[in-house]
């Protein structure tokens, strides 16, 4: 009797059992709504709110003593299109950009090469490289203008040169450029460094054995195998790049540079918003830096799509 | 007799003429990289009337702390670094747990509106102080935060670039592990925790890693956001207020060194997990 009422009762436990557990399974994996949550409540306040009020104000006279705002349509935007001093500041950042981005790609490529293939004391190599870009922006920005002084700072010193980097515009934007390179390389660097050690060795013993040399093992296989880090490190300068204001302000006394010359795009939103006070023109301007800075997002993005549909 | 075994041994590192050349290479390089910092040290250990004195030489002609003494006697400089420990930490803390939570919720979990909500934290991943300042700036003040830790503070702790890379992470572990926890009737949250969160330390540990850096060395949402000098961080009080007026050279090399030191300390230490953290953060973006 009670060998066969378990025969009897055995498999209908496991069917319910089974299908508990095909419903837990499942359960499991709803209702996530309350994983995203907190995030999303400080994402709704702080990231999607000021860019909903940044399109709300662009479109008013608003000032930052919350006066009544007056409604005013698209004239922030007109008079941002045929605003002189915006195009220059653009410009600026732009110029910037196009100075920073083939430096630092180049610059940390060979860099990582050379830490690639040095075998003693990877370490050292590494947290020489490194280290300036641990250091804050500002301090930084202050370093570099008392090595740029003219008379008590090194670099003329050193090269023996008298140039005046901070106080000519044509030389201003370079001594950014050559601080950022300095205090910010080392982060490509290790990013190239990782996917150097991610090529499989493999590839070059094969290449060895077919008689590649150094050189065509380089353009064959290393370059080749870069090139996806490559365009992330590309798409990531161009962005922080565009951004560019910490370093600049502080090497320029907090200033817009010899002749205005080194005022860069997110500096003009700030002195528009804080010093001129005009919230709404400010944002404006915000909102069309973020429509390009979106617009350069979306292109690597595109760009990326085509290629993975292209190589395959 | 030439039947000695197979070595197994590699021959140590061999001074190649090539390895040579490379090393010699690779320490020309790294003095290059730290001659600034060296300067900004030997500077702080000079007193103000040599710091400025033409031409500049590298080493103090007399060595002095004086630099050192003012900063700590004079100024705000231990305000503000505690300052700066409390907003990276509560930062670093809130990044790490929304964007774990929400990187696993959108990796893993089904809920209405789901895509909508993962494009927009995409659109985020284009916004920041620098891009949005000003309207993020009068919301902040809007919410009476102006001057205060909270201002400070939450506007960094909604990165969706962290739940990104959080959420590229959890998508490669695989289901069956988490389901086999369901099966066993471990609750949701339980296997989040006790399952998923342990699988991932690397990649949180990365994600801190990054986001304190980030934070501890952020200048421009402080700036914006706090006026008091009892309130600022290292990199905005050395910038606003020791750049006010006229520049001590010494005083603001040790100020400087005194923001940057405690990263590059700890990179000392910490260099394996560092450099994979960045490197993880970087790639994931990929």
């Amino acid at each position: 009797m009670t060998t066969s009422a378990q025969t009897v009762r055995a498999p209908a436990r496991a069917r319910t059992a089974a299908a508990g557990a095909t419903v837990r399974r499942k359960q499991g994996f709803q209702h996530g709504g309350w994983f995203v949550a907190p995030f999303l409540a400080l994402f709704a306040l702080f990231v999607i709110w000021p860019l909903l009020r940044g399109l709300y104000l662009s479109l008013t006279d608003a000032n930052i003593s919350g006066d009544a705002a007056h409604f005013i349509g698209l004239d922030n935007y007109r008079e941002a299109l045929n605003d002189p001093l915006m195009w220059d500041s653009l410009g600026h950042s732009a110029y910037f950009t196009l100075l920073v981005v083939p430096c630092i790609t180049v610059l940390a490529f060979l860099l990582a090469m050379l830490a690639h293939h040095i075998e003693r004391a990877k370490w050292l190599w590494r947290l020489c490289f490194f280290a300036p870009f641990l250091l804050p922006s500002t301090v930084t920005g202050n370093l570099w203008q008392w090595l740029f002084n003219p008379g008590t700072g090194m670099v003329n010193h050193v090269f023996g040169i008298e140039t005046p980097w901070l106080t000519d515009k044509s030389y201003a934007m370079l001594a950014v450029v050559i601080c950022t390179l300095w205090w910010t390389v080392g982060f490509s660097f290790l990013l190239y460094l990782a996917a150097l050690q991610g090529i499989p060795a493999h590839l070059y013993e094969a290449a060895k054995l077919d008689g590649a040399n150094a050189w065509h093992r380089m353009v064959h296989i290393t370059l080749p195998m870069l090139r996806n880090i490559t365009g992330l490190v590309v798409a990531l300068q161009i962005l922080a790049s565009l951004q560019v204001f910490d370093q600049a302000v502080v090497m320029m006394d907090f200033g817009p540079g010899p002749e205005d010359s080194t005022r860069t795009f997110v500096q003009y939103t700030l002195e528009q918003g804080f010093t001129s006070y005009r919230v709404g023109y400010a944002s404006a301007i915000s909102i069309i830096f973020f429509v390009i800075i979106a617009a350069v997002a979306l292109a690597r993005m595109w760009l990326l799509r085509n290629r993975e549909e292209g190589g395959r | 007799m030439t039947t000695a075994a197979p070595v197994h041994v590699k021959p140590r590192k061999a001074w190649t003429p090539s390895q040579i050349i490379l090393t010699l290479l690779g320490a020309a390089v790294s003095a290059v990289f730290l001659a600034p910092l060296a300067w900004a040290l030997f500077t702080s250990l000079k007193s103000e009337t040599e710091a400025v004195e033409v031409p500049p030489h590298w080493l103090p002609k007399v060595w002095t702390g004086q630099a050192w003494k003012a900063i700590f006697e004079n100024g705000n400089i231990t305000n503000w670094f505690v300052n700066s420990l409390v907003v990276s930490v509560c930062v670093t803390t809130v990044v790490l747990f929304v964007s774990a939570l929400a990187g696993y919720g959108f990796a893993r979990t089904e809920f209405r509106g789901k895509g909508a909500l993962m494009g927009l934290v995409m659109t985020g991943l284009m916004v920041s102080p620098a891009v949005l300042g000003v309207p993020l700036f009068t919301t902040v003040q809007q919410m009476g935060m102006v001057d205060t830790y909270w201002g400070m503070i939450l506007p960094q702790c909604a990165p969706a670039a962290m739940v990104y890379i959080l959420y590229k992470f959890f998508q490669g572990i695989p289901r069956e592990l988490e389901e086999a926890a369901f099966i066993d009737g471990a609750g949701r949250w339980r296997v989040f925790f006790t399952i998923v969160l342990p699988l991932s330390r690397p990649s949180l540990a990365a994600v801190g890693i990054f986001t304190f850096i980030a934070s501890w060395n952020n200048f421009l949402w402080p700036y914006m956001v706090t006026n008091n000098p009892d309130l600022m961080t290292m990199p905005n009080g050395i910038a606003t207020v020791m750049n006010s007026y006229g520049i001590q050279w010494a005083q603001l090399m040790a100020g400087g060194l005194m923001a940057g030191l405690p990263l590059i300390i700890v990179f000392v230490f910490f260099q394996r997990q560092i450099v994979a953290g960045v490197a993880h953060t970087g790639l994931a973006g990929q």
